[in-house]
C-alpha cells in the first residue's frame, strides 16, 4: 500500500482509569489509594482500577475474587454507568469541537482526524495539549494523548503516554518508534499468536518487519500480512465518524448459574428495559429482539426473531426474548450468562396502535420512566417485577472497560 | 399405507395433525407398509399422469410408473402410532363456504409463534350459524358461515391453528359437503369429506375477547371500488419502506393516498370514493391494509370509522352507495403518525 502524499495528522484519545477517576470527584479522600470500580461479588469482574492498584497486577476485565487477592486492600466502588455515560458524552462534544471527524471507540476513548484542523487551531501537539487542558479544566479528568500519522501508531502512543501525559510520533519517527517495541504492542497480537511468533524466535516489532510477509503468512495465515504492513508502520484506515448504531444489547453474567427459568425471565426483563431506554434515547425502533444464552459449560447460543411490530418498549422486547429463551428452556439447565440485544432499527416512522391499549400504554409509560430519570437519576423508578433483585445476581461490564 | 379389499388407504399423523385419505385400487395382496412420507409426495409430484404400482420387495417398495422407478425403504410398521379416531360429526357446512371463510380469517392470524393462542382462528358456533374469528393485535377478521348442526341449538367453541384450516381449507373443501367433527370434551377437531379426514389438536388457552372490538357507532363512512383501491394501495407503497404508513385522506366524493417522506421519494395518487360523515384522514401499515382488501370479493368495499385513532372496519358492498354486508367484517388499527 502506498504512503499518502501528505501525512495525516491523527489523536487517540484515551481517559486514565475512567471509571476510578469519574469516582474520584465524588471522593477526593481516595486520591492515590488502592481503588477498584466494580461489583463486589461473585462472578462480577473489574470494570476499572486505579493506577496504585495496577501496580499490584490488577487489570480491567479480571475477576473481581483474583483482584481482591492481588490488593486486599483496595477500596471497592459499586459502578455508576449514569455519571460515566453523562462525563463520556462531554467528553465527546468536547472531541467535535475540534473536529467532525471523531470516531468513539467507548465511552472513554476516541480516534481524531486533525489533518483538516491544523490551520485552524495549530500543530497537532497544539491540538493534544488543548483537549488535554479542556477536559482537565472542565471535568477535572486526566487524560492521554497519542498523536501519529495514523490510527494505530496513534493508539501505541497514548498508551505509553499512561497515565495523565501525550506522545507524539512524527510521521518519520514512525518505524524506529514502532521496532523498540515487543511483538505484543501490534494490534491483533494476543497470546495465542505470541506464543506462535516466539516459537520462531521473533520477539520484537523489528523481527516482524525483517520476517518475509509470506513466512508471516504461513505462519499466522491473513493476520501474518496485517502485522507485517503494521510492524512497517502502515495503517491506512480512515477515521469514521459515528458509525450509526446498527444494535444496541446488556448482557448479565449471573454470580452462580441459575436454574430458575422464573429468574432468567425477570433477567430479560430487567435487560429489556436497559436496551429500551437506550432505544428511546436514541430515537429508534428495534425491528428484531436477539438473545444469547451461555451454559454452565460455556456452550452458547443466539436466537433472534422479528418483532411483529418495530419498538422501543421493554414488555415488547421481553415478551419476545423470554418466548424465544422458553423455546430453547430443558429442564436442568443451568445459565451462566444472558444477553438481549435490539437490532434492524427503524426511524419513527409511525407506531402501529394494537388493539390491546396496554400496548401503546408501555411505550408511554416507559417515556415517562425516562423523563423521571431524566430529572432524578437514579431516582430508581422500575417496574415492580424488578424491585427485588433476585439474589446472587451481580452485573458484569456492559460498556468496554477503561484504560 | 394399507392395501386392502379394493382401496388403498395413506395415513399420516405427527401427533397434531393426522391426515387419511383412502384411493380405489386393484389389490393383488393385502398389507400395510410405512414409508417416509416427505419422499413419497416427492417422487408422487414427479411422477407422469399413468397407473402407479407399488410393490414390496424385502424390506423396500418399489414405485413404478410408465417407464420410472423408485426404491424407498420401508420403516417398521409396528412403531407407527395410531391415528386418533374422528370426534363425534357435529355439523355439515358447504365445502366452498367454509373454504372461503377460511381464506377471509387468516390473513389476519399471527404469524408469530409466540403468541400461541393468536396463531389459531376462533370458530364460535351458535346453532346453525359459524363465527370464524382471528386477530395478531393489529387487525381482526371476522366472518360468518351457515352450517347445518346436528343438534339443534348446538352452542360450543374450537380453537383451531389457522395453519391447518388453511390445508383443511385446501384440500378437503373443494367437493361439495364437509363434515365437522367436534366432540365435547375432546381436544381434537375433526373434517371429512368423502374418503379423506383429517384431525387436529386444538389450540389450548383462553382466546381473548374480541367482539367487542367492532365499533358500535361508526359515524364516518366511505365506499371506494376495491380493486382499484388494492392497486393504488400497491402502487403507493411501493415507496414505503417496511412498517412505514400509507396515509388516506377521504374527502368529499374522493380518496387520496400517500406515502414516504418528503426527502427520500413520495408517491401519492388519488380516486373515486363515496364518503358519508365528516373528512377523515388515517395511517395503516400498507401490508395490513392490502391483505385486508385482498379479502373481499365485493366490487366495493366500505371503510366505517369513529375517528382517526380509533379502529377502522372494512365490509363489502355491492353498489356505491348500496348498504354493505357485515357477513365479513376486517377491523384494522391505524398508524399513529409522528406529528398527529
Amino acid at each position: 500500500m502506498n504512503e499518502t502524499a501528505r501525512p495525516r495528522a491523527i489523536l487517540h484519545v484515551d481517559m486514565d482509569a475512567f471509571f476510578v477517576s469519574v469516582e474520584l470527584l465524588e471522593r477526593p479522600e481516595l486520591i492515590g489509594e488502592q481503588v477498584i470500580v466494580g461489583h463486589p461479588a461473585g462472578r462480577s469482574v473489574v470494570l476499572s482500577a486505579s493506577y496504585e492498584c495496577r501496580a499490584l497486577g490488577v487489570r480491567s476485565a479480571m475477576p473481581m475474587s483474583t483482584a481482591m487477592r492481588l490488593a486486599p486492600q483496595a477500596t471497592v466502588i459499586e459502578p455508576h454507568q449514569e455519571q460515566y455515560r453523562l462525563a463520556s458524552r462531554r467528553i465527546m462534544s468536547i472531541f467535535r469541537d475540534v473536529t467532525p471527524a471523531v470516531q468513539q471507540l467507548s465511552v472513554d476513548e476516541a480516534f481524531l482526524d486533525v489533518t483538516g484542523s491544523l490551520r485552524r487551531l495549530g500543530s497537532p501537539p497544539r491540538i493534544g495539549q488543548s483537549i488535554r487542558d479542556q477536559i482537565r479544566s472542565e471535568l477535572s479528568l486526566p487524560a492521554s494523548v497519542g498523536i501519529a500519522k495514523n490510527m494505530f501508531v496513534a493508539k501505541i502512543a497514548s498508551t505509553r503516554a499512561k497515565p495523565d501525559g501525550m506522545l507524539v510520533i512524527r510521521p518519520d519517527e514512525t518505524v524506529p518508534f514502532l521496532h523498540t517495541l515487543p511483538v505484543s504492542a501490534l494490534w491483533g497480537v494476543g497470546q495465542r499468536t505470541g506464543e506462535v511468533l516466539a516459537r520462531a524466535g521473533i520477539h520484537s516489532v523489528r523481527d516482524i518487519a525483517q520476517t518475509p510477509p509470506a513466512t508471516l503468512g504461513k505462519m499466522l495465515g491473513s493476520t501474518g500480512a496485517k502485522l507485517y504492513e503494521l510492524a512497517w508502520g502502515r495503517d491506512e484506515r480512515a477515521v469514521e465518524p459515528v458509525r450509526e448504531e446498527k444494535s444496541i444489547g446488556a448482557e448479565e453474567t449471573f454470580a452462580e448459574d441459575v436454574r430458575d427459568p422464573d429468574v432468567l425471565h425477570t433477567e430479560f426483563l430487567r435487560l429489556a428495559h436497559r436496551v429500551a431506554e437506550r432505544l428511546r434515547r436514541a430515537g429508534k425502533l428495534a425491528g428484531t429482539v436477539a438473545i444469547k444464552v451461555r451454559y454452565e459449560d460455556f456452550r452458547t447460543v443466539s436466537r433472534s426473531r422479528r418483532l411483529p411490530q418495530a419498538s422501543s418498549s421493554a414488555v415488547a422486547l421481553a415478551e419476545s426474548a423470554t418466548g424465544l429463551f422458553d423455546a430453547l428452556w430443558r429442564d436442568g439447565d443451568a445459565i451462566r450468562l444472558v444477553g438481549l440485544r435490539a437490532e434492524q432499527f427503524s426511524g419513527g416512522a409511525g407506531v402501529q396502535f394494537s388493539f390491546e391499549r396496554s400496548d401503546a400504554n408501555w411505550e408511554s409509560a416507559e417515556a415517562a420512566m425516562d423523563r423521571i430519570r431524566d430529572r432524578f437519576a437514579d431516582s430508581g423508578v422500575k417496574p415492580a417485577t424488578l424491585l427485588n433483585r433476585p439474589a446472587g445476581g451481580a452485573r458484569a461490564p456492559e460498556e468496554k472497560s477503561d484504560g | 399405507m394399507t392395501a386392502e379389499g379394493g382401496s388403498v388407504t395413506l395415513a399420516g399423523f405427527d401427533y397434531e395433525i393426522s391426515a387419511r385419505i383412502e384411493i380405489p385400487a386393484d389389490i393383488s395382496e393385502e398389507g400395510t407398509i410405512l414409508v417416509s412420507g416427505k419422499l413419497l409426495a416427492e417422487i408422487t409430484r414427479s411422477l407422469p399422469q399413468a397407473q402407479v404400482t407399488l410393490e414390496t420387495e424385502g424390506s423396500k417398495v418399489l414405485v413404478a410408473c410408465g417407464r420410472s422407478r423408485f426404491n424407498l425403504a420401508t420403516m417398521p410398521v409396528a412403531e407407527y402410532p395410531d391415528l386418533p379416531a374422528l370426534p363425534e360429526v357435529a355439523g355439515v357446512v358447504d365445502g366452498e363456504s367454509f373454504a372461503q371463510a377460511i381464506t377471509q380469517v387468516i390473513v389476519a392470524a399471527s404469524k408469530d409463534d409466540t403468541l400461541p393462542v393468536l396463531t389459531g382462528v376462533k370458530m364460535e358456533i351458535e346453532d346453525d350459524l359459524i363465527t370464524f374469528l382471528a386477530t395478531d393485535r393489529y387487525r381482526l377478521a371476522m366472518r360468518e358461515v351457515s352450517w347445518r348442526p346436528h343438534t339443534p341449538g348446538l352452542s360450543t367453541s374450537a380453537l383451531v391453528k389457522a395453519k391447518t384450516l388453511s390445508e383443511v381449507a385446501k384440500t378437503l373443501a373443494g367437493a361439495g359437503e364437509l363434515n365437522i367433527a367436534l366432540g365435547e370434551n375432546s381436544d381434537l377437531i375433526g373434517f371429512q369429506t368423502g374418503s379423506r379426514r383429517t384431525t387436529s389438536l386444538l389450540v389450548d388457552g383462553d382466546y381473548p375477547k374480541i367482539r367487542s372490538l367492532f365499533p358500535d357507532n361508526t359515524p364516518i363512512h366511505a365506499t371506494v371500488a376495491t380493486q382499484s383501491l388494492v392497486e393504488v394501495v400497491r402502487r403507493v407503497a411501493v415507496v414505503a419502506e417496511r412498517n412505514t404508513p400509507v396515509r388516506l385522506a377521504f374527502t368529499d366524493g374522493q380518496l387520496s393516498l400517500d406515502a414516504g417522506t418528503g426527502e427520500d421519494a413520495k408517491a401519492e395518487e388519488t380516486i373515486e370514493a363515496h364518503l358519508d360523515g365528516e373528512e377523515i384522514t388515517v395511517a395503516f401499515n400498507p401490508a395490513y391494509l392490502s391483505e385486508g382488501l385482498n379479502a373481499f370479493n365485493s366490487e366495493f368495499v366500505r371503510f366505517s370509522f369513529t375517528s382517526a385513532p380509533k379502529p377502522a372496519m372494512l365490509t363489502a358492498q355491492d353498489s356505491l352507495e348500496g348498504s354493505d354486508s357485515d357477513a365479513y367484517r376486517y377491523l384494522v388499527m391505524p398508524v399513529r403518525l409522528p406529528n398527529n
